[in-house]
């Protein structure tokens, strides 16, 4: 069974169609990169899969828990959905440790010592561990995005979304979040990321997505399919990381 | 019998501002009670709740506090609800505080980035858990200042139930003026005493402002 089911999405903005019928199944511990101009619906999908859009057909499923067009049990299906976003989004009047503990004690209902514990630990892995009670604007970008990794982990998700995680980073700091990312990949999490990371997507990711005007348009293992696109679209998308 | 301005005097007006001073805060604690759940439903509750609730504020914020007052006392003594001049004057001044700060509070939520909300959302927070522990506790930092300097006005604004005939410290200048026929002394002292308490409450509210990085204790 896929740790990740989508079948056939459809997704409007007002009367403009962003998702047109998008499916795609996701295996446990595969990691799958989404690439695309801006604008064909590859961040907007990721949004959806989580529910902080509303789809307009179709369905999605995680875990057994599904929402489709009437919504659905969102909560239970975000339990098991990280997500990482652009704009790190670190809640600033909280320290580090308190961005991490915060959900597994309020949703979860995890006591303090066990939610610490498992800060420590999710700290740790994105080597942050020495920073938990720092707050959000004492870090920089690169370290604020590896607390916000670890946040979603705290929660023990089966998937993970990133949209677009280093593309607010300067460019020094990207690759203490890719490396990061490569270490959860490693690890066997399940892993959905936009990205504009081509060389990251070619390397770490098993498969990649090409969307375009909101459909999958090329899709395929990564190396094959960078080393051999098939349609125009994407050989020219993928033409300007080549030189 | 003319007294002439003096030590005693000083003492009433004193007491007058006792007055002043209790009437702000618990305006200040009724309105404010009202404000909260007014602001939380003028962002966050359905449709018509907001418009109502919109509308109220309106309301309230283009009709003088004066006329307020007066509808309160003699305009409901019409209707046959007579309230003593210090229930009036409470009740008046909490509706105008409930739609000032209600307004200030509600720029505050929405001064919170919609990203707040979509980090707790993705995060399976509720909607009453992403108030309770991310969004208010920001919003609650940025309101200290307007807040405090909100107070100000209140105290300030407390003055206009002198006109039905609330003793709190402008209407014991008055009576004390007619007792001594020294306007100077006695509303220079009146002012002097106002100053004393909205000064302090101004100084903290620049500061509260200015502080950005002030962080609420937890």
């Amino acid at each position: 069974m896929p740790a990740l089911h989508i079948s056939e999405i459809k997704k409007y903005f007002g009367a403009l169609l962003v998702l047109d019928g998008v499916s795609l199944d996701i295996e446990p511990s595969e990691v799958v990169a989404v690439i695309g101009r801006s604008g064909s619906g590859k961040s907007t999908m990721l949004r959806c899969i989580n529910g902080l859009e509303k789809i307009q057909a179709g369905l999605i499923e995680v875990a057994g828990h599904r929402i489709g067009p009437q919504g659905g049990d969102l909560r239970s299906l975000r339990k098991e959905v990280g997500m990482v976003f652009q704009s790190y989004n670190l809640f600033p009047h909280l320290t580090v440790m308190e961005n991490v503990t915060l959900a597994p004690k309020v949703v979860k209902g995890v006591d303090r010592k066990e939610a610490e514990a498992i800060a420590h630990d999710v700290l740790r892995r994105v080597g942050l561990a020495e920073k938990s009670g720092a707050y959000a604007d004492e870090l920089s970008g690169g370290q604020q995005q590896r607390v916000a990794i670890a946040r979603s982990l705290a929660m023990q998700p089966k998937v993970m979304l990133f949209d677009e995680v280093t593309s607010a980073l300067d460019p020094e700091l990207t690759g203490e979040v890719l490396k990061t990312m490569e270490e959860l990949a490693d690890a066997g999490m399940t892993m959905v990321l936009v990205t504009h990371e081509m060389g990251f997507a070619r390397q770490v990711a098993d498969r990649t997505v090409f969307m375009h005007k909101g459909k999958v348009w090329e899709q395929g293992p990564s190396e094959e399919l960078f080393a051999n696109p098939q349609t125009p679209e994407l050989r020219n998308f993928i033409a300007p990381s080549l030189k | 019998m003319i007294r002439s301005f003096g030590w005693e005097s000083v003492e009433f007006l004193i007491r007058g501002a006792g007055w002043t001073l209790l009437l702000s805060l618990m305006t200040f604690v009724i309105g404010g009670f009202f404000a909260l759940i007014f602001a939380l439903l003028r962002t966050l509750g359905p449709r018509p709740v907001r418009l109502a609730i919109a509308g109220f504020i309106q309301l309230v914020q283009a009709t003088p506090l004066l006329i307020i007052v007066f509808l309160a006392f003699y305009g409901l003594s019409f209707v046959g609800l007579h309230f003593p001049p210090m229930v009036a004057a409470g009740v008046s001044l909490a509706v105008y505080t409930t739609a000032f700060l209600a307004d200030i509070w509600r720029g505050c939520i929405e001064a919170i980035p919609k990203q707040q909300w979509e980090a707790a959302d993705a995060l399976a927070l509720t909607r009453t858990q992403q108030l309770r522990y991310v969004i208010l506790p920001q919003a609650f930092k940025i309101s200290l200042g307007p807040t405090v300097g909100f107070m100000v006005q209140i105290v300030k604004n407390t003055s206009v139930v002198a006109l039905i005939g609330f003793v709190e410290l402008t209407r014991a200048g008055q009576l004390l003026n007619n007792m001594t026929f020294q306007p100077f002394h006695v509303f220079l002292t009146v002012a002097a005493i106002y100053f004393a308490i909205c000064y302090p409450l101004s100084f903290l509210s620049e500061r509260l402002k200015g502080n950005r990085h002030a962080r609420p204790a937890h």
